[in-house]
């Protein structure tokens, strides 16, 4: 909605955190909003709501008080079975109408970015997508958004000073939960789902857990990666065996994808995935800009290439002038000695 | 069936500098290419038109130059392409965005589905997409891996999560966002070529579409960029090892362990 005042923007009270539930289960994601969203009240003495809608999902609601939240506000519907964008957007943009938070924050996820969006446009209030920090500006009361924009080559801070309540969309494992604590207690306010939330209705037929179709880099703390480098769909036989090894998961840059050596699922990249593992491994990648800006936020690069001089060797942490085919192999075989 | 599929001209991003005064990317020279996701909306938009007959026709905002992107979208098979070009347009967030793109698409009037790329890779924020679902209060199915089938009515699709997938089904009008995995775009064809560069692209204003010129622009746009900044800097040494696979390996494997992370 439009504020025009100080006075009417101070009427838009408490930070909300919108939990991600998949498969009906609250994501952890849900907890570093909670974490994100503590810090943003505690600045402006206001609460943390977490807003939790779903089907079957009330038994989950209690938990959240010991992330950070003091009420949580419940749509527990069979109708929310399944991923629901659009009753679950109109039902979301009615809650804000009738309780009025000053922020909104969701996690930048398939379902965040689908519906945060919907809600955006409903609620007429405007959204940032992917923040990486978040502050409340002292002098305006407003929330200051910043986000990588342009591939990650320049960081914007954003602020929709006109509009309440500002939303923002947040990657996960970007801002830090706080440690669970069950001794915190709070309030569950119940809403009901209402006939009038959509005019318009999917129907969820079916749910699938697949992780081969789906590759979740971003949960992998360590990533085998490979690039041109690799050579063959064999190539990346070695960079499974080395993933296994260590624990980890394969990723790829885009010119192993466009070759046909490994799927989609498996991108990191500007039109792949961004990861932030504490070790990723990039074998035979140069490191083009659109590879680069999904990963380079990781904690320790290590890079093997024969080139010691591509800007993948130049970034990294660690740097090794080899044959990956030969490398490799001996990184296994020292693993197994101990 | 008519069909609108959204395409924007983004910055090529390896060609991407930062003015080291200003701290903004310098657009001035820059090469502009189809949106990369754009492309497999396109393809998926032909293929349902040559399934079932009518209309696919490609919409873009954006200044004059992005013509030549909606010239490529009609080498590759669309009927005829919109261009949304006017000042009163330029500054827009995505919320003004998908409202031009909404009122454009009633304009154009009697569509049954709009597809859209999952996001363009210069915002990266794939919010323009739901965004026009929510303005034109229309079913909306967002990161579409497959369409498992097409009817008369509506689809039922494939939709990824972080989890896997789920199958849903819609009626029209709908809109969906697309992934890599929906389809391989096609290439231009001889025929494809000579249509789009005879093809005359109209080019409308706010007028044109019957826009409210107070949600259009900077003005219509509740958010607004106040600062930009290189981003942190990543501090490392680069550790270079070298020797023999074995000898390498050796002292990675020791420096990983050093590190906590073996």
């Amino acid at each position: 909605m439009i504020v025009t005042s100080r006075e009417e923007k101070d009427r838009y009270r408490n930070v909300w955190a919108l939990a991600e539930v998949l498969s009906g289960q609250v994501q952890p994601v849900t907890h570093e909003l909670l974490g994100a969203a503590r810090a943003l009240a505690d600045a402006g003495g206001q609460e943390v709501w977490a807003v939790l809608l779903g089907a079957g999902t009330a038994s989950q609601a209690v938990g959240l008080f010991a992330w950070g939240a003091d009420k949580v506000l419940l749509v527990d519907d069979p109708r929310l079975d399944g991923f629901q964008d659009e009753l679950e957007a109109g039902a979301l943009t009615r809650l804000i109408h009738k309780h009025r938070p000053d922020i909104l924050l969701g996690a930048a996820t398939a379902r965040g970015r689908a519906l945060m969006p919907r809600v955006a446009v409903m609620a007429v209030c405007g959204l940032t997508a992917d923040c990486t920090g978040l502050s409340i500006d002292p002098q305006t009361g407003d929330l200051l958004q910043t986000r990588p924009a342009f591939g990650g080559n320049i960081m914007a801070t954003i602020r929709s000073a006109g509009h309440r309540p500002q939303l923002a969309t947040v990657r996960p494992r970007v801002m830090k939960a706080l440690e669970e604590d069950r001794a915190r207690t709070g309030q569950i306010i119940r809403e009901n789902l209402e006939e009038s939330d959509s005019p318009v209705v999917k129907r969820v037929v079916e749910v699938f857990q697949d992780k081969e179709s789906v590759v979740n880099l971003g949960h992998a703390q360590i990533i085998v990666s490979g690039g041109r480098g690799v050579k063959s769909a064999k190539g990346f036989d070695l960079l499974r065996a080395l993933a296994d090894k260590v624990g980890g998961a394969v990723g790829a840059s885009r010119a192993a994808i466009d070759a046909g050596w490994i799927s989609y699922a498996h991108q990191i990249g500007q039109t792949g995935q961004t990861v932030q593992s504490k070790v990723y491994i990039a074998c035979g990648i140069s490191g083009q800009i659109q590879h680069l800006v999904g990963m380079q936020s990781s904690d320790t690069i290590i890079a093997i290439d024969k080139d010691p001089d591509t800007p993948m060797m130049q970034l990294a942490d660690i740097a090794i002038v080899g044959d990956l085919f030969e490398v490799i192999p001996e990184i296994i075989r020292e693993i197994d000695k101990v | 069936m008519k069909i609108v599929v959204c395409v924007k001209q983004v910055p090529a991003s390896s060609d991407a500098k930062i003015d080291p005064e200003t701290k903004r990317i310098v657009r001035e020279g820059m090469k502009a290419v189809l949106n990369p996701f754009d492309a497999y909306a396109v393809e998926e938009g032909v293929r349902l038109r040559k399934k079932f007959g009518g209309e696919v026709i490609a919409l873009s905002m954006g200044p004059e130059k992005a013509l030549a992107s909606l010239r490529e979208a009609v080498s590759l098979g669309v009927d005829r392409a919109v261009l949304l070009s006017d000042r009163a347009f330029g500054g827009s967030d995505t919320w003004a965005t998908s409202y031009a793109l909404a009122r454009a698409i009633e304009k154009i009037g009697g569509v049954d589905l709009v597809i859209c790329g999952k996001q363009a890779v210069d915002g990266d924020t794939a919010q323009v997409g739901p965004g026009i679902a929510a303005h034109l209060g229309w079913a909306q199915a967002t990161y579409v891996m497959k369409v498992e089938q097409a009817g008369e009515e509506g689809l039922r699709l494939r939709r990824m999560n972080e989890d896997g997938y789920d199958v849903c089904e819609l009626q029209y009008p709908a809109v969906l966002t697309v992934l890599k995995d929906i389809n391989q775009p096609g290439v231009p064809t001889l025929k494809g070529v000579l249509a789009a560069l005879r093809e005359q692209i109209p080019v409308w204003t706010p007028a044109d579409i019957g826009a409210d010129a107070r949600k259009l622009g900077l003005d219509g746009s509740p958010t607004r960029v106040v600062s930009t900044a290189p981003p942190p800097p990543r501090h490392t040494v680069t550790r270079r090892i070298t020797g023999s696979p074995a000898d390498c390996a050796r002292e990675l494997v020791a420096d990983l362990r050093t590190r906590g992370i073996l």
